[in-house]
């Protein structure tokens, strides 16, 4: 009993902070609102036995959004990231969308005769993982990492100063190069 | 603790996330509702995997859903990163140039 209570307050915590995150006055603390929500959520995949899973969702969260209250102070002008400011679109569009939305999922989860569970969990779940990802599963992994170097490898030509392709054009066809100095300064 | 609290409350957080993904005019803040919607998936998969089937499989598609909620991030600041350099703004209405 103790263990539903907890997971349901730690529910609607996660929810009034994701809330929060477009509700406060400065992106600051929205931030911090949205750490909030996945430590709260960390914490039920803990309550679901998911250690693992669980402990890196809040480790790296909050790392992130550490990472994120950092990049917010360092580009925002006139540091909005501290001060009131609303800054938004289609609000009430925005609003029906996601009211409809709740709606027709928790409509969907609510009509929905589920089945009951297959299977129990392994004794050690965690070691079960680590099993999977180096037998059964290893594809997933092989799958993903190229995919993570090909980010690292997009985001560094996104938040470069200057490239080749600044250069050269599009198509690296452009001559002579567009230089900010004559001979190539500013490469 | 049941499979439909767990998803009830994974759908509320998917809307609050969805909400601020079409709302914000900051790509920050984007980012905070689309990683608030991935949250939101990762509460609704753990659910699954406990409630309907927990073998490894299902920690298996968590580990991707967090793979995919840290890509986001990388190619999110990217993009805003390169916004703030060339347009020096970090407005979403400032880079409309594929609308319509």
């Amino acid at each position: 009993m103790s263990m539903a209570v907890g997971f349901g307050l730690l529910g609607l915590l996660a929810v009034l902070s994701g809330a929060a995150v477009f509700w406060v006055n400065s992106m600051a603390r929205a931030t911090y609102a949205l750490a909030l929500s996945f430590v709260a959520v960390g914490l039920q995949v803990l309550f679901l036995q998911q250690n693992y899973v669980g402990v890196v969702t809040i480790l790296m969260m909050v790392m992130e959004m550490a990472i994120m209250a950092v990049y917010m102070v360092m580009f925002m002008g006139m540091n909005p990231a501290l001060m009131p400011m609303s800054m938004v679109h289609s609000n009430k569009a925005a609003l029906g969308i996601a009211v409809a939305t709740f709606l027709a999922l928790a409509a969907g989860v609510l009509l929905i005769d589920w089945p009951t569970r297959r299977g129990t969990p392994a004794p050690d779940v965690t070691a079960a993982l680590g099993d999977a990802l180096m037998g059964s599963k290893m594809l997933v992994m092989v799958v993903t990492s190229p995919v993570m170097v090909a980010t690292i490898v997009a985001g560094i030509s996104l938040a470069q100063h200057r490239t080749r392709y600044d250069r050269f054009g599009d198509d690296l066809t452009q001559r002579p190069s567009h230089d900010t100095q004559p001979g190539g300064g500013g490469r | 603790m049941t499979l439909e609290l767990t998803l009830i409350l994974a759908a509320a957080i998917f809307a609050v996330g969805l909400y601020g993904a079409i709302s914000q005019q900051v790509v920050v803040m984007v980012m905070m509702g689309l990683e608030l919607m991935i949250n939101a998936l990762i509460l609704a998969a753990a659910g699954f995997w406990w409630f309907l089937a927990p073998n490894p499989t299902g920690q298996v598609l968590l580990m991707v859903i967090l793979a995919v909620m840290t890509l986001e991030m990388a190619m999110g600041f990217a993009v805003a990163t390169l916004l703030h350099r060339v347009r020096n703004s970090d407005m979403t209405d400032m880079a409309t140039d594929l609308s319509g």
